[in-house]
């Protein structure tokens, strides 16, 4: 079998090798981009179209998801959220159009380099959030949660809980589509479909699951300064 | 017995051993949701929404087993190879 992980080179623009992954996230950003501008270009109040509602809808349920984690308002949130929730979403079902666009289309989220640079926007939000809700200082203390002793492990838990998300997304969604490959291999008929179910599945949850991490990442910085100021104001 | 050889075993045994407690985790995870879920059915959005992103957690143990396999049998299991074939090894 042929290394999974090796990356597949289509073509070269000069001194740079343009890969299957990139070509795949080029094609996923510009479907994105095509419906936010089609719905926008489409909006109506009287009597919204198919698109919009479908649009309005995923905002909507975004926004609750993100109210019921963070317990404020999720305005500053949504956009962050819902466009990792939404990439991810696409990318990992961009691998079910593999038969008719060819034998091997990988989703792009199945490539290590993708998912860490997701989970590296998400390791980058944590403070910037922290800062702009709560303040420089506010949210640098809650390194020092609860005793100045844990400002190692606080450190060394945020660099973990990133490799983590990353390799989490890129291990499911590879591990789905090795299992389709070697299934195809073997029994090309009717078995590997299951499995492709199973994979629509996968790809779903591990969507909602990226981004409810980072929600409860972001989130949880500002909470415990939150905390932190309901607790003196109590022994005060 | 080539290294190479020794790499594939060990990937295989490392998914076989490491599937077995995220397996065991999820099971008791799960179990205590529904029953949770059984006993007030009012929050049973939020004890969803809490038990995906738990099952989450404790599946990348496993996820980390597939990834260490993958490692093995794709990128050392070869270098061992290539190791051998050059005279020296590793």
């Amino acid at each position: 079998m042929d290394n999974p992980m090796a990356p597949i080179e289509l073509f070269r623009l000069g001194p740079v090798i343009i890969n299957q992954v990139v070509v795949v996230t080029w094609v996923v950003m510009g479907a994105i981009v095509l419906f936010a501008l089609w719905v926008r270009l489409h909006l109506r109040r009287d009597k919204p179209g198919r698109a919009q509602q479908v649009a309005e809808g995923l905002l909507d349920w975004l926004r609750q998801e993100v109210r019921a984690i963070v317990d404020r308002p999720p305005e500053p949130f949504v956009p962050l959220v819902g466009s990792l929730f939404l990439f991810i979403f696409v990318s990992n079902l961009s691998s079910q159009v593999s038969p008719f666009a060819g034998p091997n289309v990988m989703p792009p989220t199945a490539d290590i380099n993708t998912t860490a640079a997701l989970a590296t926007v998400v390791f980058l939000a944590v403070p910037v959030y922290g800062v702009l809700l709560t303040g420089t200082l506010n949210y640098l203390k809650t390194y020092l949660q609860p005793v100045w002793i844990m400002l190692p492990f606080n450190v060394m838990s945020e660099v973990s809980r990133t490799v983590a998300l990353a390799v989490r997304l890129f291990g499911n969604i590879l591990s789905a589509e090795i299992l389709i490959g070697v299934l195809l291999a073997i029994v090309p008929f009717f078995l590997p479909v299951p499995l492709m179910f199973l994979g629509l599945i996968t790809g779903t949850i591990q969507a909602y699951i990226f981004a409810a991490l980072s929600i409860v990442y972001i989130g949880g910085a500002i909470k415990m300064v939150e905390q932190r100021g309901q607790k003196k104001e109590e022994s005060a | 017995m080539s290294l190479e050889m020794i790499a594939i075993v060990v990937a295989g045994l490392t998914v076989a051993i490491g599937a077995i407690g995220p397996a065991l985790g999820e099971g008791r995870a799960a179990a205590a949701a529904l029953d949770a879920m059984a006993r007030q059915p009012d929050i049973a959005g939020s004890i969803t929404r809490t038990l995906f992103v738990c099952l989450a957690m404790i599946e990348s143990t496993a996820i980390y087993c597939l990834l260490v396999s993958m490692l093995l049998l794709f990128k050392v299991g070869p270098l061992f190879e290539q190791a051998q074939a050059a005279g020296s090894t590793p």
